[in-house]
Parts: C-alpha cells; structure tokens; sequence
C-alpha cells in the first residue's frame, strides 16, 4: 500500500511564556512541546497518548495554530501551515478540523444547529446559500440526528448529541484531516462507543484523517492505526497499534499499558507502578525526561538526550526513545 | 423510526435559550421588591420625561416677579423660584435633561467603553497593556474632577457635559468588558469557530459581544445614576446646562441664595436628583443579582 503523507510535523515546539515581576517580563517557559515530529499519512488514525500535562492537547492547537508555535514546522500537503499569514491560514482550515473535548463548552449556546453548521459554511464559503438547508439535513442524519432537529438550540440536545453536532460541524466543510481532543472522553462509555463507530463509519465514508488525541488506551486500541505516546513534551515511543500494544519497548509505555484495567477479577497483574508525579514542564529534568521515575535510569540517562531510534527487535516504522531497549529486552538490567 | 423521521413533529414551544434565559430573568426579578419599586420608579420618570412637557400648559422660563419664591400651594405644587417660575413645570422639563445627559453619556462612554474592553480583552499582549493603562490613568482622578476638565477645555454646554460623563464613564466599562471577554475567549466554541477560519470581527461581534451582555447591561443601568449625578453637580457649580435651562443641578445652584426663606427651591429640585439616582442603583442591583447565575434562588 502507497501511504501518502498528509501532515508532517517537524521538530515542534510550544513554549508558553511566565509572566512575572514587576514589568510583566517573561521570567520562564513552560515548555509544553519541546520538539516532537511525527507524519500522518492519508486515510489512517494516529493517536496521541499520554498522561495529562505531556502535551498532546497543545500538539493539536499548535497544529492548527489556534495557538501559534514557537518552533518547528507542519506541513500540511506540501504547504508549511507555520509559515503562511492568517489570512492564508483561513483557506487551509477548511481542510483542517478539530472536535473538542467537552460538547457543553464547544457550541455556543446561543445558536441553533442550523445556524451553527450554516456559519461554518458560510465562513469558507463552501455551498450556495439557498443549497446550504438540504446540505445542513443530510449532515444531522449522517451524524444520526433528525433533520427536524436541526431548529434547536444546544441545550435541547445530550451530551453524546452534542458531540454528534460538534462532528457535523467539522464534516461540514468536507475536511481532510479532523483533530479529535479527547473527543469521547467526556461522554458515558455506551455513547462512547457509538460515537467511536460514527467516526470510524465517516472515514470509511469520506476518506478522513484523523488524529485522535486521548488519554483512554482502550479508546485508542479500538481506533488506532498507528499510536505516538507521549512524555512531559516529547515522543517516547511511536507505533503501529498491534506492535504498541503486543511489543512495547520504551519503559513508559510499558508502564502506561500496564495501567489497562482488565475485566477479569482473577487476572495476575504485572503493574507496573511509577513513582512520583510528572516533574514540571517549566524545568524539565536534563538528559531522558523520564529518568526520575524510571526503573531503570542510570548516569548516561540523566545527563544525555535519547533520540527514538529502531532496533532489531521492532517491527516496521515502531520507533522509541531510550539508551538501553536492547538490555531492557534481554533483561540484563538492573531494577532500581 | 422510519416513517415517523421524515416529519417533523408539532412543536408546541418554541425555546430559545433566549427566551428560556429571560423568562427565569423576569421571575428573578419580580421576587426582588426594590429592583421593581426602582423599576417602576424609572419608568415614571422616563414616561413625564417624554409625555410631561407635552401636558404642561405653563412655559418653564415664562416669569412672574409678582409671585416670586411662593411656597407649594394650588397654583405652583412645588412653589415659585426668584423669577417667579413654577418649579413643578421646570422640574418636569427637567427630567428630559436629566435622562438625556443620563442615556446618552452612558450611550458614549459604553460603547467606547466596549469596543476598547473587547479589543483589549481579545488581542492582550501589547494593546491590552496599552489601553488598560490609559483606563488607570482614567480612573485615578476622582469623577467629577475628570469631568470638571473636560467641561473646562471643551467649554460648558449640555453637549460638551454628555461628552465630558461619557468620557468618564469609559474605563469603567472597558475593565468590566475586558474581564468578561477573557472568560469567554477561553471557551471551546470561540476555539471552535477559529478553527473554521472565522474573522476576528465575526468572533468578537457574533460569539464574544451576545455572550457578554449580562454585565454589560447592569453596568450601563447603574452608570446612568453616576452620570445623572456628576452633570447635576457640574450644573450646580455652574460648567453644565447654561441657565434658564431647567436643569436640577442648575436649578439646586440658584435656590442656595434663597435656602433659609425659600426652602422649597432647593429641596424639590434635590429630591427629584435623589430619586432618580436612588432608583437606577436599586434597579441596577436586582439587575445584577437576576442576571447572576450563581445566585441561588
């Protein structure tokens, strides 16, 4: 299969500036990206997992530019999205789709579904005014919604509606590639797992892209083609599904996968448990990120950088960042 | 759930949140005695305001020196001044004065106010530092010395006192503006609608302004007594309405002279500032508190 690459994003940073003192100078970054790169090819599902504060929400804003990146570039079919004006940028966001997180904050409450999905049309122009009615019916139903809905205000609607309406609104431009922000992690697990297949239905549909973001591992193993986990800012480890899950190598992702309740009362559990929080993304340990609650850290880890590199023992395009995956592998070496 | 799809089903109601949100609004409200007596009290006046004039056969200038400084009786309610007027006629075309310099300085000052919050609010960085620190420099001298400054470079009329209020009013609602724009900036939806390449201008006028109006309106209401007050006291030290003009200030300016035999000419014109002020504060609060959803019912 020819994969063609519809995004590539290339040594991404996001740092978001402190203010403080008495002239309101910038004191200190939170670096919230530092440099992660990655490519999405057409028509399949990358999710982006990670604990809360690794980053993946910003990796989708700064994506978009909903907030402007500091560093890096992504290139979204040949064009470099950082480099291009606003005003350019306003044509490429028909392409470019992000549903949200919490369906109560992501619609105004002050528009009616047709009014909402119109303005979405009418900002990028995408269908004749007298058109846009028929278009906006054929929407509700294809996100399971009756068109005789489409006069209502948000809060007439549930929770698992509103997120239909959020991916009515998105598809309503006919976009490449949607940016899905823990697009199921507010809802109930039963919705959960209806708007997961409306999702997985639309891109059988229209071809889309998605780049799922989520902290929900068992989401993300029903979904994903292929899986970047994410750490304090960087990519530790990047995946096909079945090689993430069946062959991990980097210790967090170990960890992490760990972590997956199993619905059985009698199952052995290896948890893994990491000790400590998540240090401070405003000063990041030097060296592995990871090596202050890593099992295995040693001096090489605290003082130099691991780059995601590939060994013999992986399969495909899996890549992961840690000095020391062949002796973790053969089990040479030491627990802390 | 397939015949029954196709059509739409007889919606008896028709809610928007809208109407659904004044409705609660509107039941707030009426509990809150106060807010309705003060309510009730600004739609009198606005009422004599427009209709007042129009049933007065007397001529609020015309004097009469035979009957100068009379005290209330049948013919003159309020009494006479020292020309001889009827300081109920002038009283009454007064209150169109009153209200004017009130809506219109709050009509100014908010919406500069607005434009300058939400523009603050929006953009931050530079220009938010820019225009909040003008406001400070607003807001650091007392009111009615800005005004009196104002009046002063501009020269004392009614248009240049609306003018001088306005300009007062300003900052005011520019804090009030900025603070809610950056609540609401944060929303997932205004994200939303970015990420669908919206202009600015349509974000702040079509997401940000309907949904910030709350605080908005219960500033401007109590703003209009501040405004009501400071003309009245720029009258009364002579920089607003010009006399004859019935202006209350101007009016409570020329009964001082005649405070200790002719008391009448100072306390009508005072108790009609009193009022009318009162009853936009009161009015303001019951607004504020109607429109706050924190507020338990």
């Amino acid at each position: 299969m020819a994969k063609k690459e519809l995004l590539k994003v290339e040594g991404l940073k996001q740092y978001f500036p402190i203010k403080g003192g008495f002239l309101g100078r910038t004191v200190n970054h939170v670096k919230a990206l530092d440099g992660i790169s990655f490519t999405v090819y057409e028509g399949e599902t990358v999710s982006i997992v990670g604990e809360s504060g690794c980053g993946k929400s910003t990796t989708g804003r700064a994506i978009l530019r909903l907030e402007e990146p500091t560093e890096g570039s992504v290139t979204f079919q040949g064009t470099d999205l950082t480099k291009i004006s606003t005003r350019e940028m306003r044509k490429f966001r028909k392409d470019l789709q992000i549903i949200f997180q919490d369906p109560y904050a992501s619609i105004n409450p002050r528009q009616t579904v047709a009014s909402l999905l119109n303005e979405a049309m009418h900002i990028q122009n995408v269908l004749p005014a007298n058109e846009r009615r028929a278009r906006i019916e054929e929407l509700l139903e294809t996100v399971g919604l009756r068109p005789y809905q489409a006069d209502r205000y948000p809060h007439e609607f549930s929770g698992g509606q509103r997120q239909r309406i959020g991916i009515a609104r998105a598809l309503s431009v006919d976009p490449k590639l949607i940016i899905c922000d823990e697009a199921v992690s507010a809802l109930d697990v039963s919705i959960q797992a209806q708007v997961l297949n409306l999702l997985e239905e639309l891109q059988d549909e229209y071809g889309l892209t998605y780049l799922f973001i989520s902290h929900d591992l068992g989401v993300v193993r029903h979904i994903s083609d292929r899986i970047i986990v994410m750490y304090l800012g960087k990519i530790v480890e990047i995946a096909d599904k079945t090689s993430l899950f069946e062959n991990p190598q980097h210790p967090y992702t170990k960890a992490l996968l760990s972590a997956i309740p199993v619905p059985d009362p009698d199952a052995v559990k290896n948890r893994i448990v990491l000790k400590g929080d998540v240090p401070s993304p405003i000063d990041p340990p030097a060296g592995c990120r990871f090596h202050t609650r890593c099992p295995f850290a040693t001096d090489k880890c605290r003082t130099e950088e691991p780059l995601l590199r590939t060994t013999s023992a992986m399969k495909g395009e899996h890549e992961a960042a840690c000095h020391y995956i062949e002796e973790i592998a053969a089990g040479t070496m030491i627990e802390k | 759930m397939s015949t029954q799809t196709e059509k739409s089903p007889v919606i008896g109601k028709k809610s928007s949140p809208r109407s659904e949100a004044f409705k609660t609004f509107m039941k707030r409200l009426l509990k809150n005695k106060a807010a309705v007596i003060g309510g009730l009290v600004i739609l009198f006046i606005i009422l004599v305001g427009i209709i007042g004039p129009f049933l007065s056969k007397t001529d609020p200038n015309a004097q009469d020196i035979l009957n100068k400084l009379q005290p209330p009786s049948k013919d003159h309610w309020f009494g006479t001044d020292n020309f001889g007027r009827d300081i109920f006629t002038r009283i009454v075309f007064g209150t169109k004065l009153t209200l004017k310099v009130g809506f219109l300085s709050v009509l100014i000052g908010g919406v500069v106010g607005i434009v300058l919050g939400i523009v603050s609010g929006y953009y931050g960085g530079i220009i938010d530092t820019l225009i909040m620190r003008v406001m400070d420099v607003l807001l650091a001298f007392p009111g009615i010395l800005l005004a009196l400054a104002i009046v002063s470079v501009l020269g004392g009329s009614l248009t240049n006192v609306i003018i001088a209020v306005g300009i007062f009013s300003v900052p005011a609602f520019a804090r009030i503006v900025r603070g809610s724009t950056l609540q609401v900036k944060k929303l997932e939806y205004i994200d939303a609608v970015r990420a669908l390449g919206a202009s600015d201008g349509r974000i702040i006028f079509k997401h940000i302004l309907p949904n910030i109006m709350s605080p908005i309106i219960v500033q401007a209401t109590m703003r209009i007594a501040t405004a009501i007050l400071t003309a009245s006291g720029l009258a009364f030290l002579g920089l607003g309405a010009q006399p004859p003009e019935p202006e209350w200030g101007a009016m409570l300016s020329d009964g001082r002279a005649y405070m200790h035999n002719a008391s009448h000419m100072v306390m009508f014109p005072g108790m009609m500032i009193v009022i009318v002020v009162l009853a936009f504060n009161i009015f303001g609060d019951g607004l504020r508190d109607a429109l706050d959803p924190k507020m338990k019912q």
